[in-house]
Formats: C-alpha cells, sequence, structure tokens
C-alpha cells in the first residue's frame, strides 16, 4: 500500500502538484489519469523518489520515504518495477539484455535460470523471440512492452506505469491492460498506472484519481465514472460527442 | 549555474562514484568494456599524432642546432626529454579529451535525456558510481599506458625523420636518446597521465550526467566537457610543473 499525505511539488518556484492526497491499495490497479500536463509523470516520479517533494509525505507501507536516506531507499527500489513513458530501454543492449539487466545485477541465478525467466516474462508481453533486437530495431509499443517486461521480471512488489498504452493501437493496449491487471492479482502487486486512455479507465480502473492542475479533482472507480456529475471528469473521460452518446446509453441501460 | 555550483556539484559527484560497486561481476565487465572504449580504441589516434610530433620535433630542433655550437646529438636528447615531460602526456590529453570527453558526454547526456539513468536508479542503482566509475578506473589505468606508447613513437618519429632526412646523423640521435637520461622523468610523465586522465573523464562524465533537456543541451553540454577539461588539464599541466620539478 501506497499512502499520499499532502504532497507538493514546485520547480523553480512554481508549483505544479498542489497538495495530493491519495491511497493506492495493494492487489488493485491505481489509475491516475488526467490531461496532458496536470502532473502525472511528475506524481509518479515523486512516488518512486525520482523528484524530491516540496512538502508532504509519501508511505509505503510505513516507511515515509521523503525522510529515507538514500541506502534505505535503494533497497526499497529493488521492490519497484518502473516503466517509463518514453520507455528508457538501454540503447547498446538487446532486448533481451536489457530484460535480463535487473537479473543480472541483483541475483545469483544461474545463466539457464535467468535465460527461461526472460523469456517468461518476453513472452507474457507477446515479444517471444525479440531476443536478440536492439531497441532501435523495435517499433513504439514493443519498446513499451520490454520496459514493461524489464519492470516486472524482478516480481516487483510495487510497480508503475507512466502511459503505457499511449501510442498503442486499441487490441494491443488492451493486451497490456490486461498483463498489468493480472500480475497485479497475481502477485498481489500495488500498481500505479498514468493514463490518459479511457479504454484503460473503463477496463482496469478500480482505484482512480482524477488530477486537474496539480490538485486531486475527483477518485473513484470506474462504475463511479459513468455517474458521477463532476463536470471536469466527464469532459476529461467523455471527450467527443460520439463518447457522451454512448454515456448516456449506458447509463439508461442500468 | 555559477562556477562555484559546478565545482560544488563536481565534488559531490565525485565522492559517489567510488562507493562499493552493487554488483562486482557486473562492475568488472563495465570496466572491461571501458578500457577497450577508452584505452584500446584510441590506439591509433595516439599513434598516429605522437609519431609527426616526434617528427617534427627532431627536423625543427636539428634545423636549429646545424650550424651552431650545440654538439648534433643534442637533437635525441631533446626529443626524448620534450616527449617525456610535456608533449605525450599533454598532448595526449588534451586529443582525448575530444576524443574521449565528447564521448562519454554525450553518451551519459543520452541516457539522462532518454531517462535511462531514472531506470538505473529506479532499479536501486547507484548510478553515479556504476555508470562513472568504471569510466573514471578504465581512464586512469589506460592512459598512462597509452601515454608510454606515445613517447615511444614520439622517439621512433624522430628516428626516422633524422633517417629520412639529412639533417643529423642516425647515430648521433643514437646517442643523444642514451645521454643524460633521468627516470625521474618518467615517473613524472606517468604522473601527469593519471592526473590528466581522470581530469577528463571524471570532468566529461559530469557534464553528461548532469544534462537537462534535449538534443540542444546535449550537444552544448558535450562542448562544454570537451573545453572545461581541456582548460583543466593545461592548469594541471601548469601546478604539476611546480609540484614535479
Ligand atoms: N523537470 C521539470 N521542470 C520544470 N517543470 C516541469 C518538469 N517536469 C514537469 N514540469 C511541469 O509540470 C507540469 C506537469 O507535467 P507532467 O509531465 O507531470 O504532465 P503529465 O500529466 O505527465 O502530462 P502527459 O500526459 O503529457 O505526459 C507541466 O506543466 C510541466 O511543465
Ligand atoms: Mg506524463
Amino acid at each position: 500500500m501506497i499512502k499520499l499525505d499532502n504532497v507538493r511539488k514546485s520547480f523553480d518556484g512554481e508549483e505544479v502538484l498542489h497538495g495530493i492526497d491519495a491511497t493506492f491499495e495493494a492487489g488493485k490497479c491505481n489509475l491516475v489519469i488526467g490531461k496532458s500536463g496536470s502532473g502525472k509523470t511528475v506524481l509518479v516520479k515523486c512516488i518512486v523518489g525520482l523528484f524530491k517533494v516540496s512538502a508532504g509525505h509519501i508511505y509505503y507501507n510505513d516507511t515515509d520515504i521523503t525522510r529515507a536516506s538514500k541506502k534505505e531507499m535503494r533497497s526499497l527500489r529493488q521492490e519497484i518495477g518502473m516503466l517509463f513513458q518514453g520507455g528508457a530501454l538501454f540503447d547498446s543492449k538487446t532486448v533481451e539484455e536489457n530484460v535480463r539487466f535487473p537479473l543480472d545485477m541483483f541475483t545469483n541465478r544461474s545463466e539457464k535460470e535467468k535465460r527461461m525467466r526472460v523469456d517468461e516474462v518476453l513472452e507474457r508481453v507477446n515479444l517471444q523471440g525479440q531476443n536478440l533486437k536492439m531497441p532501435s530495431e523495435i517499433s513504439g509499443g514493443m519498446k513499451k512492452r520490454v520496459g514493461i517486461a524489464r519492470a516486472i521480471v524482478m516480481n516487483p512488489k510495487y510497480l508503475f506505469c507512466d502511459e503505457p498504452n499511449s501510442g498503442l493501437d486499441p487490441q494491443t493496449s488492451l493486451v497490456i491492460d490486461h498483463l498489468i491487471y493480472e500480475i497485479t492479482k497475481e502477485y498481489n502487486i500495488t500498481t500505479v498506472v498514468n493514463t490518459h486512455d479511457m479504454n484503460s479507465v473503463m477496463e482496469i480502473g478500480e482505484n482512480i484519481i482524477f488530477l486537474h492542475e496539480g490538485c486531486v479533482e475527483w477518485s473513484g472507480n470506474h462504475e463511479n465514472v459513468l455517474t458521477s456529475d463532476n463536470r471536469l471528469l466527464e469532459d476529461f473521460i467523455f471527450a467527443s460527442s460520439f463518447l457522451k452518446r454512448a454515456k448516456e446509453a449506458l447509463v439508461q441501460d442500468k | 549555474m555559477s562556477i562555484f555550483t559546478s565545482i560544488g556539484r563536481y565534488m559531490i559527484l565525485m565522492s559517489h562514484i567510488f562507493s562499493r560497486p552493487e554488483n562486482g561481476r557486473m562492475y568488472y565487465k563495465e570496466v572491461m568494456r571501458q578500457m577497450n572504449a577508452i584505452g584500446v580504441g584510441s590506439i591509433p589516434i595516439v599513434a598516429l599524432i605522437s609519431f609527426f610530433i616526434g617528427a617534427v620535433t627532431a627536423v625543427q630542433t636539428a634545423f636549429q642546432f646545424v650550424g651552431s655550437f650545440i654538439p648534433p646529438y643534442y637533437v635525441g636528447y631533446v626529443v626524448r626529454d620534450t616527449m617525456l615531460l610535456e608533449l605525450s602526456s599533454t598532448i595526449t590529453c588534451l586529443v582525448l579529451a575530444g576524443k574521449v570527453g565528447s564521448n562519454l558526454a554525450s553518451e551519459l547526456g543520452t541516457m539522462r535525456i532518454t531517462e535511462q539513468i531514472d531506470a538505473l536508479e529506479i532499479m536501486g542503482i547507484n548510478t553515479g558510481s556504476f555508470l562513472i566509475g568504471p569510466k573514471v578506473i578504465a581512464a586512469v589505468v589506460t592512459i598512462p599506458l597509452l601515454v608510454v606508447l606515445s613517447a615511444a613513437l614520439g622517439i621512433l618519429g624522430g628516428y626516422m625523420a633524422v633517417a629520412t632526412s639529412n639533417t643529423i646523423k642516425v647515430s648521433e640521435y643514437l646517442r643523444g636518446l642514451h645521454a643524460f637520461f633521468d627516470p625521474y622523468y618518467v615517473t613524472i610523465m606517468l604522473i601527469k597521465a593519471l592526473v590528466f586522465g581522470f581530469l577528463l573523464t571524471s570532468i566529461s562524465s559530469f557534464y553528461g550526467y548532469y544534462v537537462e533537456g534535449g538534443a540542444y543541451e546535449l550537444g552544448k553540454s558535450s562542448t562544454r566537457a570537451v573545453v572545461i577539461s581541456s582548460v583543466a588539464i593545461l592548469l594541471a599541466d601548469y601546478v604539476l610543473a611546480f609540484l614535479l620539478t
């Protein structure tokens, strides 16, 4: 479980996050949604400690990471997997080397065990047989999936995905969403997903916080989204008139 | 960033680069990879430049000594000592500041702006130590070797120049090479190589590691890495000249 208590973040005196309170539970897909520029990436980077918060506290179970030493932070991080918005693959390494890197670094497993684990996670993201490709030789969506494979290879307790399906077609996007959902349930992971993809919201949104200009504007789950009368949320999720009509039809059906 | 902030951040980064590696084997592999890139990869350019510098030094001193009261065998002596004392270490490291420096700065800078460094941090890796440590270690081991090679090839270059022109006799050049030899000069050369190697890799890595922004800033950083490490080498050269002689 991760708990945020009044998290603030400013850059050069300009505040980007204005006091975020939230709870992300284990075994659930927690979604952070919001328009481009609303502060999703900054929030996740604060939670994983890449950015220092300007004020507030972030608790992983009972540890307050805003007060943790560098060393404590490093050991906590071995339980964290993260998918970056741009993939952040090591471009001098092959797909396989990217995915096995955490295994090489932190485990004493044998060569064979490592290879098996790599093949296993690559298969989960539908990339079997792509082991020897370089990141420059695969598509954007494939890079994302390699990023996910690398994030989950160590069986993390906490998984952060910054826009796992931006730039993917709706079908692949769903595959990724389901993958994230399954491993969250399977290993009881605390998963936080940044997204502005309305399909993901409906598919896996068990606990959603909606950011608007650096504040939590709304929170709930995918069922509540349909019935909420928050204007900003409605405008964000049901942006097109087509979706607005679809929503009305859905609500009437119930 | 003011110069004092830069120096402060550089010092802090340096205090991290030699902390205990997370995984000794991976670290060792990385050191070997960097030795190959920095050391072996620089042999051709260092060889080429040193050979010609030696040759030019020989021809020019010979030209100045001919007809004077200075005995011609002094040419060999001058070539040897200028190579040992100044040219091999300083010129080699200035060249490497350009070649290796820009390379390191852009490699680390790209890793920074494409979030690869963040990805390593997230895994719990001390990136200062994992990314910069091996480069610095590789440099302080291989650059002195390159400098030794440079001195040898410079002296050989002088020999070839003397042998293929009719300035002085080859035997005089060889006699000069053996004259007034002070082994301490070799020590000076190696100390300089070590210091310059450390400076050029650590400064360039520093500029790459802290890039913020995109391709434009990356370009600027990599230029700055080369300029500042060259200046640092020259300053250190001056300081060492006082300290060591
Ligand atoms: N390193 C930084 N320095 C200064 N300002 C920043 C920095 N990173 C982000 N910001 C600012 O913080 C705000 C939120 O940015 P953020 O990247 O979190 O948006 P986002 O919600 O992830 O958007 P997107 O969906 O486009 O990825 C933006 O206004 C941005 O200008
Ligand atoms: Mg973002």
